[in-house]
């Protein structure tokens, strides 16, 4: 596809599909006809440009309106910091924003177009004449965030395959479309003329969902942790989607198995993808992990290998490079991302065991904080839990771990017995240095702006060690 | 409670859970042959800080080594005053 209003135009079924934001919704058909850039859209041709607007049902409009217009689009995510924006703004060499009301502007940029409100009948030139470059953010947990380039055929490279034999749909997404995974969502309702519910940052996810019954959602992603939070919802029981998938972050098998028991009658995927290796495989037998075959025959069109455990991809999906001042090539000369997400063999089946960067020493042995959590989250009384690394004088750092329950507050005397109950499960199928020192039920866990848990770095190590620091043997107990 | 009664008491829990109980705790029991390895040790310093809000190793003093089960007493106490 040349563009995506190409793509869009050429769906011809678009009388009915819409688009539905939070506050207003926008008809397929007039993504076609009209313009919300007032008719300046001419003035934005050839130019590298910032989508800095709040509103997801705008930033999926100018989306629409820029490919095979602008050089280069910049999908701002609304939690961009707005001291990252110089830096954004820089290494994107922009000349232009689409913005809206209110939104503070990066300084020197000659060009701004204000957004909307309402779409005007567009009859200026509009034939897409190159391929637009595509620029993703990505946020780590401090500094400004990475810029990656994609290509509207790299973004949709695991789609069209699927989206030929597309029947009606309607999707919906718990992430932003600013997000590789949402903009995934996206993607697949324009290619295909299907209608979409977009979510909202400010929305509840009740009122969310909602609004994904009133929308008659079939097909709704998100991540794991999108839909542990999802499910303690009165909304949840309500929807009744056809498929549900989930990505982002691993799936294990509780939230799999709790998926199939709310939504028995939809088909249950969870994808692997990230903003660099772009989708890689789509997994739907409902077990966590993948099958040991992908390895050698990559139908879905990605190729994987495993270097030190890591999982490397090759696919016409990887971005293309980073934008700015970033040393690192997101692939190797191959053409493999190493995608720093750790797998380990279990018969036939890949397991993900989890970050190369998230791992905690405990007196020189490595404990993945996923696979603690796997342990405790099986726990029928637990939503989600998150292990992380405290420092400890002694062996460097401990397990400690933090526990959010499915019930309303209860008498103390249930928490303790939830606990010791917990405890004891991970002394039953944990090696003794990755059974938490510490565990406490937390109300919520801090989930980043991409749905996912935000974890933080293991911590340096402390300023005084014991003497009697040794390291733990695996025979220790 | 009193501090020298909660890391007693922690340090009898720890060892429960691991299937062990604790005899003859004394202030001059050196901490390594009280029945506790290096990750139970590291263990009770994790909840103590929980149970008494105190991480005496954290505060980057210079502190002395407690060796004996009556230092790492007095090394809680020391911090709480």
């Amino acid at each position: 596809m040349s563009s995506l209003w190409t793509a869009l135009e050429n769906t011809g079924r678009l009388a009915n599909q819409r688009l539905h934001g939070h506050t207003g919704e926008v008809a397929l058909g007039t993504l076609v006809h009209g313009s919300w850039l007032g008719g300046r859209l001419p003035e934005l041709r050839d130019r590298s440009v910032l989508i800095l607007v709040r509103d997801q049902l705008a930033a999926a409009t100018a989306i629409v309106e820029l490919d095979g217009i602008a050089r280069r689009m910049v999908l701002c995510p609304p939690d961009l910091a707005s001291e990252h924006l110089p830096y954004v703004a820089a290494a994107a060499e922009a000349e232009a924003v689409v913005h809206d009301r209110g939104a503070p502007l990066p300084a020197g940029i000659g060009c701004c177009v204000p957004f909307g409100p309402e779409a005007v009948p567009f009859n200026g030139e509009r034939v897409p004449q190159r391929r637009t470059e595509w620029v993703l953010l990505t946020s780590g947990t401090t500094g400004p965030p990475k810029l990656v380039l994609h290509s509207l055929a790299s973004l949709t490279g695991a789609i069209r395959a699927e989206t030929a034999a597309a029947g009606s749909r309607i999707w919906s997404t718990f992430y932003d479309i600013r997000r590789y995974g949402g903009l995934q969502i996206l993607l697949r309702a324009l290619v295909g003329g299907n209608s979409m519910v977009l979510s909202d940052a400010n929305e509840a996810v009740d009122e969310f969902l909602h609004r994904v019954v009133a929308g008659s959602v079939t097909h709704i992603s998100g991540t794991p942790t999108h839909w542990r939070r999802a499910l303690m919802s009165q909304g949840a029981r309500r929807i009744n989607p056809r498929y549900v998938r989930l990505s982002g972050e691993i799936a294990d098998q509780e939230i799999l198995d709790w998926l199939a028991a709310e939504y028995p009658r939809a088909d249950r995927a969870h994808a692997f993808a990230s903003t660099e290796a772009g989708v890689a495989f789509t997994v739907a037998d409902g077990r966590a992990g993948f099958p040991a075959g992908l390895l050698h025959q990559p139908e879905s069109g990605a190729e994987l290998k495993i270097v030190a455990g890591s999982l490397r991809i090759r696919s016409n999906r990887v971005a293309e490079r980073y934008l700015g001042n970033v040393e690192r090539r997101i692939a190797d000369e191959e053409g493999f991302v190493d995608t720093g997400d750790l797998v380990e063999r279990r018969g036939e089946r890949y397991i993900f065991i989890g970050r190369r960067d998230g791992i905690i020493n405990v007196g020189g042995m490595k404990v993945h904080p996923e696979e603690v959590e796997a342990v405790i989250n099986r726990h029928p009384e637990v939503q989600q839990s998150l292990a992380r690394a405290r420092r400890n004088a002694v062996v460097g750092a401990v397990v400690v771990a933090d526990v959010v329950l499915r019930s309303a507050p209860r008498a103390a005397a249930d928490d303790t017995t939830v606990k010791a109950e917990i405890l004891d499960a991970c002394r039953r199928s944990l090696a003794p240095h990755k059974v938490p020192a510490s565990l406490r039920l937390v109300p919520s866990l801090a989930v980043g702006p991409a749905g996912k848990l935000i974890r933080r770095a293991a911590p340096a190590e402390p300023p005084f060690r014991m003497k009697a620091n040794v390291n733990v043997d695996a025979t220790c107990e | 409670m009193t501090i020298r009664s909660t890391i007693i008491e922690q340090m009898q829990s720890i060892a429960k859970e691991r299937g062990k109980s604790l005899v003859g705790l004394t202030d001059e029991l050196p901490l390594l042959r009280s029945g506790l390895d290096s990750l139970g040790i590291a263990t009770l310093i994790a909840r103590l800080e929980d149970e008494l809000d105190l991480d005496p190793f954290g505060t980057g003093d210079d502190v002395a080594t407690p060796v004996t089960v009556g230092d790492l007493i007095k090394l809680y106490e020391g911090s709480a005053a």
